[in-house]
């Protein structure tokens, strides 16, 4: 019956190589070496079923033709030429292994195991099959094995085709295709429909929309037309583009991004070290394991029971052991799921800058939000203007040319509530108070524009506003001028990131804002967001950010998101920092550990879920690989399992580990 | 100084070894071996010229996975 599984086992085997041999002739999808050793293994299958279906009448005619047990020789070289087709190049490596003090090589435990599988095959001239299919599977197994990664591995990077081929110039009035590396910046590009955008640049001709999916995830196409910022990595969709490039190709953001995801891996998780650090126990122990059961019991039974040793039963279950002593399915699934995840993610528009941050995200307890420009648009709208002196334009423009050297988006605001062109020579002694506001010179008298403590600190009594919102006090010559409010809009799917993130398991969401503390409470509980911390300054956001890390119970992990600007104190300070929005902006790619290229805010939730999924996955791996190896080893001992069973569950571990692996790929539906 | 290279290598526990033997190689500060991308990332101390630590890392990964290869 056994004999009867084991020749259709090889049959199907033998279809199996034989056919992926066939459709790689058309596809060429292996490599040359891994053609030849499938084509090995498609030979010793064949070989082994040949002999398996070999009488064995034959060699015991031969032994009354020739000379007698000239057919059990003849037997045993058969298979030994068998075995050494498909095992000449472990052997090999083994005999390099021990020149090089290498003990604890694979190559060599699996030669000893199966070579003293035949040396006690050769005792009983018995079964060969056993020592050969085991080194058949091994490498099937390691045939796979370097399949499957390559096959994953060209996967992650066709999801990650946002390369460039090419740049199109304009030469002598025909178009040319060059190197995007040789395009220098401020040169002129021509993009056309259906193109990718090689470098980052600014629109001088032309008007389109372009898909910016493989970058963040999108599918809505956005518009340009000329004047405007282009990313490298879109594609164009409609029109034909004149881009002025303003960056390097190395400089630009699909270089970036392709740097930073291919570079991620490259930072180890825990799960790896600890993984490195059990396979590097692991043999050895195992081998040790093996020595003592092939010594002691034997020992033991011949000295302090009076029985015979029973020798070969126990060599042969301490070679079993030898069989699985190799960690190659946990050491393979671990990177490969941390791989897979971070290209999965990447494709949703989430850079996960190493694997190491794929894990603490994984863990994420607390949120902290920094508001402006993460659950708020950062853009902010004049709402009104009262207890105005003069005239409210008037106003307005004040404010706009005090603000005028300011960046923030309240200043930003309202230079485009003021709408007309700003003339700086207006402006002069410009002083930024931090948290406070500015006061500057504008047509040589000084004028205030911040909130209440500026008004205090120049000895001047605000008057409080009762609407709630953002209030810009302003004090021109000394005198109170009344107050612009200025609101920020909430982003459309704030309130249903906040849910999903609970729905995801993080305990405490937080927000932090240097808006005053009844305009952050109001924000907040339209979200629904768990504490809130106004009237912060930026670097009262770290310390905030600090004791919120001691509070926290220590297993779970604190993120911070922040919109990448001004932020990179608190990104770095806390367990794990987001930033969101960041096409295009360097300092905020430099600064976080997790980027989110678009600027919605329900990819923070995706992203936590992306991670969830990819530990969840390395979690099962380890405890079912290692569960598996645990109780070969233990059946193996006491000799309910074989080596074939070893071999079986070895191989058998290793490529469910790497199919359960792949699965961190597909993340879009999560 | 820091540099990557490309390796071939064929399994991951290979790859693990390679990153320990070339950890020991005199001249490595810090070697960091990405099995997905089959890049070696190499931190030379100071002063040391990068084709020689090279030629003695490839020595030192020949000695644990005789099959693999380092483009330097």
């Amino acid at each position: 019956m056994a004999e009867f599984v084991i020749d259709c086992l090889l049959g199907i085997l033998i279809l199996a190589a034989a056919a992926f041999l066939l459709i790689d002739g058309r596809r060429g999808s292996m490599r040359k070496k891994q053609r030849n050793m499938l084509t090995r293994i498609l030979l010793c299958a064949a070989m082994l079923l040949l002999l398996q279906l070999l009488p064995a009448s034959i060699f015991n005619q031969l032994d009354r033709i020739l000379f007698p047990s000239a057919g059990r020789w003849l037997r045993f070289g058969a298979y030994f030429l068998n075995y050494l087709l498909i095992g000449y190049d472990i052997l090999r490596k083994a005999i390099l292994g021990v020149k090089n003090r290498q003990v604890f090589d694979e190559n060599f435990l699996m030669a000893v195991a199966t070579v003293g599988a035949f040396a006690l095959a050769i005792a009983e001239n018995g079964d060969y099959l056993e020592a050969i299919a085991v080194m058949l599977f091994y490498q099937i197994g390691e045939w796979f094995q370097s399949y499957a990664v390559g096959r994953s591995r060209r996967s992650i990077s066709e999801l990650m085709d946002i390369r460039p081929d090419y740049a199109n110039i304009q030469q002598n009035g025909a178009l040319e295709r060059v190197a995007p590396e040789e395009v220098a910046p401020g040169s002129i590009i021509v993009v056309q429909p259906g193109e990718k955008i090689p470098i980052d640049g600014v629109v001088v001709e032309g008007a389109s929309s372009l898909n910016t999916s493989a970058l963040t995830g999108e599918s809505m196409p956005r518009d340009v037309q000329t004047g405007d910022e282009v990313i490298s990595g879109c594609i164009n969709l409609s029109g034909v583009l004149k881009v002025r490039t303003t960056k390097e190709f190395g400089q630009s953001t699909v270089s970036k991004i392709l740097d930073l995801v291919e570079n991620a891996s490259s930072r180890k998780s825990k799960s790896e070290a600890f993984i490195s650090r059990f396979s590097r126990i692991y043999t050895p122990a195992v081998c040790y394991g093996a020595l003592a059961l092939a010594l002691l019991p034997p020992l033991v039974r011949i000295l302090a029971l009076g029985l015979p040793g029973d020798w070969h039963v126990w060599i042969y279950r301490a070679l079993t052991f030898l069989v699985i002593s190799c960690p190659c399915a946990l050491v393979i699934s671990i990177p490969l799921s941390f791989f897979a995840g971070i290209g999965g993610a990447s494709r949703e528009g989430v850079l996960v800058k190493g694997s190491n941050y794929l894990e603490t995200l994984a863990k994420t307890s607390y949120v902290v939000f920094d508001k402006t420009g993460t659950l708020t648009q950062g853009v902010f709208e004049v709402d009104g203007i009262h207890h105005c002196q003069m005239d409210q334009t008037k106003l307005v423009e004040y404010a706009a040319l005090a603000e005028s050297a300011s960046s923030h988006p309240i200043s930003k605001s309202l230079q485009r509530a003021y709408g007309k062109e700003l003339d700086r020579r207006r402006v002069g002694q410009i002083q930024e108070i931090s948290g406070c506001g500015v006061v500057a010179q504008v047509d040589g008298l000084e004028v205030a524009a911040g909130n209440q403590k500026l008004m205090r600190r120049l000895g001047i009594t605000p008057v409080p506003c009762h609407e709630v919102g953002t209030v810009i006090h302003m004090a021109v010559g000394g005198c109170y001028a009344g107050h612009i409010v200025i609101s920020d809009q909430i982003k459309p799917h704030a309130k249903q990131a906040i849910a999903q993130l609970k729905a995801a398991g993080v305990e405490k969401t937080v927000m932090l804002t240097g808006d005053a503390q009844p305009v952050a409470q109001q924000v907040a509980t339209a979200l629904g967001i768990d504490q809130v911390f106004g009237g912060l300054l930026p670097e009262d956001k770290v310390a905030q950010v600090e004791r919120l890390l001691e509070a926290k119970p220590s297993k779970g992990k604190l993120a911070f998101v922040g919109d990448g600007i001004n932020d990179a104190p608190v990104l770095s300070r806390a367990d794990i920092g987001i930033a969101m929005g960041a096409m295009g902006s360097d300092a905020a790619i430099e600064a976080a550990d997790v980027v989110l290229m678009d600027d919605d805010p329900l990819k923070i939730p995706k992203a936590i879920r992306i991670s969830r999924k990819c530990l969840r996955i390395v979690y099962e791996n380890i405890v079912f690989a290692i569960g598996v190896k645990l109780l070969c080893l233990g059946l193996g001992a006491l000799g309910i399992a074989g080596m074939w069973l070893a071999i079986f569950a070895d191989v058998g571990v290793m490529i469910l580990a790497v199919l359960n692996a792949i699965r961190a790929l597909f993340v879009k539906k999560l | 100084m820091k540099k990557t290279y490309h390796i071939e290598v064929d399994c991951a526990n290979c790859a693990n070894k390679m990153e320990q033997a070339a950890q020991k190689t005199p001249g490595v500060k810090e070697a960091v071996v990405n099995f997905m991308t089959l890049k070696m990332t190499i931190e030379f101390e100071e002063g040391r010229d990068p084709k020689t630590v090279m030629q003695a890392v490839l020595k030192n990964c020949k000695k644990v996975e005789s099959d693999c290869e380092i483009d330097f």
